[in-house]
């Protein structure tokens, strides 16, 4: 039971100052909430406490779904597809205009580099609201022949109100994969922000308002999953919810959605797999497969944790990773210094998690090639939650570093031979996300492409999304697809009419 | 370039006497234009080529005049063939360095710029429309508000132009990409000089061509006026080229150019034929024609007369008839036959025609003199044939292309005021009494554009609907145009269509690659 300021006035290391919102935002008004709980967010690269905010009980998500449920009646549902775009396109020049500032609060409370991490996931922000803007008048049904008798269509109809999760990893960006779509679809929104990073997605509610968007359209709380979370998976006038977060979090959603069959979209967890073929171009190979575990200090969903390395190119390829980490991968704090590639874990707890899996590795006998702890001999980056780079080698399919979902900065090598013993491996996992595969053989890549079981397959890449191009898992990695055409199909569901022109019984 | 250093060069022969109309070796590029709402803007008269205006190679120009005023706004400077060649150039250009590489995502981004620009300058670009056609503020609002509407869906699509992988068995890995022509030509009329001008230019940019368009001579201020919000917007030099200047000199060298991969027209059946013609014998350019119309607006006897009426009245008098899909032959059901005329009669009698200004004004001018005199011909022609005059058949005073709303009845199907388009606001209402004879009438025309059904019936209106030949039935409204329906017509009415994803089809050319995987099968 706190009291907090409607706004902080907080000044951030690079000298931006700007005032926090702290409360809940439902119907296009920052409210505390109604039993004045708050959390305390976090300065992940020095541990400090940044402020606090107002976070949802159930009865505030109740608040917050009533509003939705009013907008989507009264306002959004009678809102134009093309005017529904018009406010995402406003949304979305909106945030290109606050790219600095959206940045700066995305580094302060997730502690992502400044400069070449967090001004990136604007532009992902940015582009994804205009992408969907230009969808929302183009949800079109079908008409389907039948015979003269009968004129039959199809109408693609908003659900209503979508309850929507959001993970620590990429807030803003998680924010526009899940609003983008569904309000370009005519849905309305209660989106909880994680605990961890409530504060851009509260920031970004002004520019909601400013864009003009109907009060109740766009509702977004912090909280916490258990409570907030929960609230909204099981609340009865909530008929969809999307959900990015860890597999064993996915699995309690989809069971809450059944108290009223609740459509349920999971984008969850992944262990996966980047194949390298000896005749791959090496140099390419290990800048992308650094790229793909140390970028955002490994906290990605679809991190390439496991890599898989034909025999004759396997230790040339760890020395080659290894250097690439000293030379591009600079670990730092995320504001001062332009070049640092990576900060620190997100929090405290997901630090002891990483050097847990980190002593459990060693104990099973995988090696360390280079990392293996945390950073303590830099007495600033002591204070945050920063973990070294880490390779394992001679990693064996038993190990619970192979199998488990580290979400760190963590990488496991392993040898095979053949292709089909790649393939083996790759696809020896409970989850499926994403796979990347490196060779020259445009035969062999598409060959081994079709075999790998994941729902993404980057040929000669890895972890290189895109707006348009559909994203999310096949197996325990998650049902439905984010982003392109098909995150749209998360957000409607399909009316069929049947008009009798004349068959008369 | 040679185009802008010979604005300075005095022709030898200059004769102020003989050339004053045709030749000002001086004109300035830009001109300022007071519109009679009060608003004062600088109309630029040059060609726009590499978003810059330059004046035509050979330094001719020509004069536009005010149909509701017959008097001249200003000249701008006349496109020929040479001032083709180099706007041609500069699209191709243009399309091989940065439009067709670019990011797709990066042509939406300017494109909704263009269209907040097009919505910024709203009222001006209304007041240029209405002078340069003659249109009534009122239909020249609507006019900019569909542009800017369109311009931002064609933003949307621009990154959502998707190919299709197809599955074809494990050994082989199959797709398509659609990939955009190039240098596109596009020929616009002068009865939606501004709307034309966008349903052209948005499908083309948003994937990813480049443009050399020729307006109408007769209404050439809308599209120069734009050309700088294309700048403005963002739009790379080259991308967009207009060229003012008369159909058998421009029109021609655009259709039969080399390097343009593509023409798109929008105009006369006659012209249309010419084009696609044209077209075959230089290049095989792909083509896509919105040509002319007889539109039939049919009534049955339970359609709510009232509202009918209203909907034949925005179907044949909205911009004074000059809609290719104009609604221009009625056709009544027996049994309200008389009621109908009669109330069709009375509210087209209470219709504005005047001043285009004029706030409370419909109808405005005709846009040119050869039109008003082909109107009033088949007015003319319909008396002899005897069709009986229910209204209207006159100009309305002597300054000014003003018509009165006219409507023929008791026509014969095989006049010519029932066959032949007349492109102004001059109707014939016809009578039928069953649906078979009345898809008899309806359908028995070279053209097949667009169609009007007005009943309660909801059985009756899609069995009719579906038996129409047309690209476009309207139920229950007519002239009801929205930027994600397709738009063009069946029969000689035209080849593709404009609006919607179907309008992307018009801009794209599908490459298939089909990469063979394993080389054990077969």
């Amino acid at each position: 039971m706190t009291e907090l300021p409607e706004f902080h006035e907080l000044t951030l290391p690079n000298g931006f100052s700007y005032k926090q919102p702290t409360g809940l935002f439902i119907n296009n008004k920052f409210v505390p909430s109604i039993k004045k709980e708050t959390i305390d967010t976090i300065d992940p690269s020095n541990g400090e406490k940044i402020c606090s905010v107002y976070a949802a009980s159930e009865e505030d998500v109740d608040v917050a779904v009533k509003a939705a449920k009013d907008a989507f009646k009264t306002t959004w549902r009678h809102t134009s597809g093309s005017d529904r775009g018009r406010l995402l396109v406003k949304l979305s020049e909106l945030c290109e205009r606050d790219t600095d500032k959206l940045a700066a609060i995305e580094a302060i409370d997730s502690g992502k580099p400044f400069e070449q991490n967090a001004k990136g996931d604007i532009g992902e922000l940015y582009n994804v609201l205009r992408y969907y803007g230009g969808w929302a008048d183009k949800v079109h049904g079908q008409t389907i022949p039948v015979d003269d008798n009968k004129l039959a269509y199809t109408v693609h109809e908003p659900y209503g109100v979508c309850g929507q999760i959001i993970p620590w990893n990429y807030p803003l960006c998680m924010l526009s994969w899940k609003i983008g779509p569904a309000l370009a679809a005519g849905n309305t929104i209660v989106l909880k922000s994680a605990e961890q990073t409530p504060l851009s997605a509260l920031y970004l509610c002004n520019l909601v308002v400013e864009a003009g968007f109907p009060a109740g359209v766009v509702n977004i709380i912090s909280g916490l999953g258990p409570v907030a979370g929960s609230a909204l998976s099981t609340h009865p006038l909530v008929s969809k919810i999307a959900f990015t977060g860890s597999t064993a979090v996915g699995q309690i959603i989809q069971k809450a959605a059944s108290s009223n069959m609740k459509a349920v979209t999971l984008e969850t967890g992944g262990k996966s797999p980047l194949v390298i073929f000896e005749d791959a171009n090496l140099e390419q190979a290990v800048k992308w497969a650094a790229f793909g575990i140390f970028f955002n200090s490994g906290q990605v969903c679809t991190s390439n944790s496991r890599v898989l390395i034909q025999e004759p190119i396997y230790m040339k390829f760890i020395e080659k990773l290894k250097e690439c980490i000293d030379s591009d991968y600079k670990q730092g704090l995320p504001f001062g210094d332009d070049t640092v590639m990576v900060g620190p874990q997100v929090s405290k707890q997901q630090q002891d998690r990483i050097l847990k899996y980190i002593e459990i590795g060693k104990k099973e006998g995988a090696k360390v090639f280079t990392g293996g702890y945390k950073v303590t001999d830099d007495e600033v980056l002591a204070k945050g939650y920063f973990v070294k780079p880490t390779i394992f080698y001679d990693v064996t399919p038993e190990m619970t570093i192979f199998k488990e979902e580290i979400f760190g900065p963590v990488v496991s090598c392993i040898p095979f031979k053949t292709e089909e013993e790649a393939i083996e491996l790759a696809n020896d996992t409970l989850y499926g996300l994403a796979a990347a595969l490196f060779s020259k053989d445009i035969t062999r890549a598409h060959k081994v492409a079709r075999e790998l079981e994941a729902g993404m397959v980057w040929i000669n890449s890895s972890n290189d999304s895109d707006f348009r191009v559909p994203f999310g898992g096949v197996k325990m990695s998650g049902i439905g697809r984010e982003l392109g055409e098909y995150g749209l199909t998360n957000y409607t569901q399909t009316k069929a009419y049947h008009v009798n022109l004349g068959w008369d019984l | 370039m040679l185009a802008s250093s010979l604005r300075f060069k005095k022709p030898a022969l200059f004769n102020p006497v003989l050339y004053v109309a045709r030749f000002y070796s001086h004109l300035p590029l830009s001109v300022p234009i007071k519109l009679p709402n009060g608003i004062v803007y600088e109309q630029p008269t040059g060609l726009f080529i590499n978003n810059e205006f330059v004046p035509s190679r050979q330094s001719k120009t020509f004069e536009v005049i005010s149909p509701s005023t017959e008097e001249e706004i200003t000249h701008v400077y006349e496109a020929r063939e040479d001032d083709v060649d180099i706007a041609v150039e500069a699209a191709k250009k243009a399309f091989n360095s940065t439009w067709k590489t670019a990011d797709p995502a990066e042509r939406g981004k300017v494109l909704y710029k263009l269209a907040n620009l097009i919505e910024k300058n709203a009222e001006t670009l209304a007041g240029i429309e209405s002078l340069d056609n003659g249109k009534s503020l009122f239909c020249a609002r609507g006019d900019v508000a569909l542009s800017a509407n369109y311009i931002r869906s064609c933003a949307g699509w621009a990154d959502k132009i998707y190919g299709r992988l197809i599955e074809t068995g494990s050994s082989h890995f199959s797709y398509s990409r659609r990939e955009p022509l190039g240098v596109c030509g596009q020929i616009i009329p002068w009865n939606f000089p501004l709307l034309m001008w966008s349903w052209k230019i948005g499908p083309a940019l948003a994937t990813g061509n480049t443009i050399v368009l020729k307006p109408a001579e007769a209404t050439p201020l809308s599209a120069l006026y734009v050309s700088q919000l294309v700048k403005e917007a963002g739009i790379p030099a080259g991308v967009v080229n207009i060229l003012p200047g008369y159909g058998k000199i421009v029109g021609e060298r655009i259709s039969r150019h080399p390097n343009i991969k593509k023409i798109a027209f929008t105009g006369s059946t006659a012209t249309g034929r010419h084009i696609m013609k044209a077209a075959a014998e230089s290049n095989l350019k792909k083509v896509t024609l919105e040509l002319g119309g007889k539109s039939p607006n049919i009534v049955f006897a339970d359609a709510d007369i009232e509202k009918a009426v209203s909907n034949i009245i925005m179907g044949i008098f909205y911009n004074s008839g000059e809609v290719c899909c104009a609604g221009s032959r009625v056709y009544v059901q027996d049994t309200v036959y008389d009621k109908v005329v009669q109330a069709f009669k009375e509210s087209s009698e209470k219709l504005k025609v005047g001043n285009p200004f004029d706030e409370s004004t419909f109808q405005g001018a005709q846009t040119s003199q050869v039109q008003l005199e082909k109107i009033l011909s088949y007015v003319d022609i319909g008396k002899k044939e005897g069709a009986k005059l229910v209204t209207g058949g006159e100009r309305i005073g002597e300054k000014g292309f003003f018509i009165k709303p006219t409507i023929f009845a008791d026509v014969k199907e095989d006049m010519r005021i029932v066959k032949e388009e007349i492109f102004g606001p001059i109707v014939t209402v016809s009578k039928f009494s069953t649906v078979d004879e009345l898809i008899e009438m309806a359908n028995d025309s070279e053209y097949g554009l667009a169609a009007g059904i007005h009943t309660i019936d909801i059985n009756k209106a899609i069995d009719v609907s579906n038996r129409l030949t047309a690209g476009t039935v309207w139920i229950n409204t007519y002239n009801d145009f929205h930027q994600n329906v397709p738009f063009g017509g069946f029969n000689q009415s035209g080849i593709g269509r404009e609006m919607g994803a179907e309008a992307l089809d018009n801009y794209t050319q599908v490459k298939a690659v089909r990469i063979k995987i394993d080389p054990k099968q077969v």
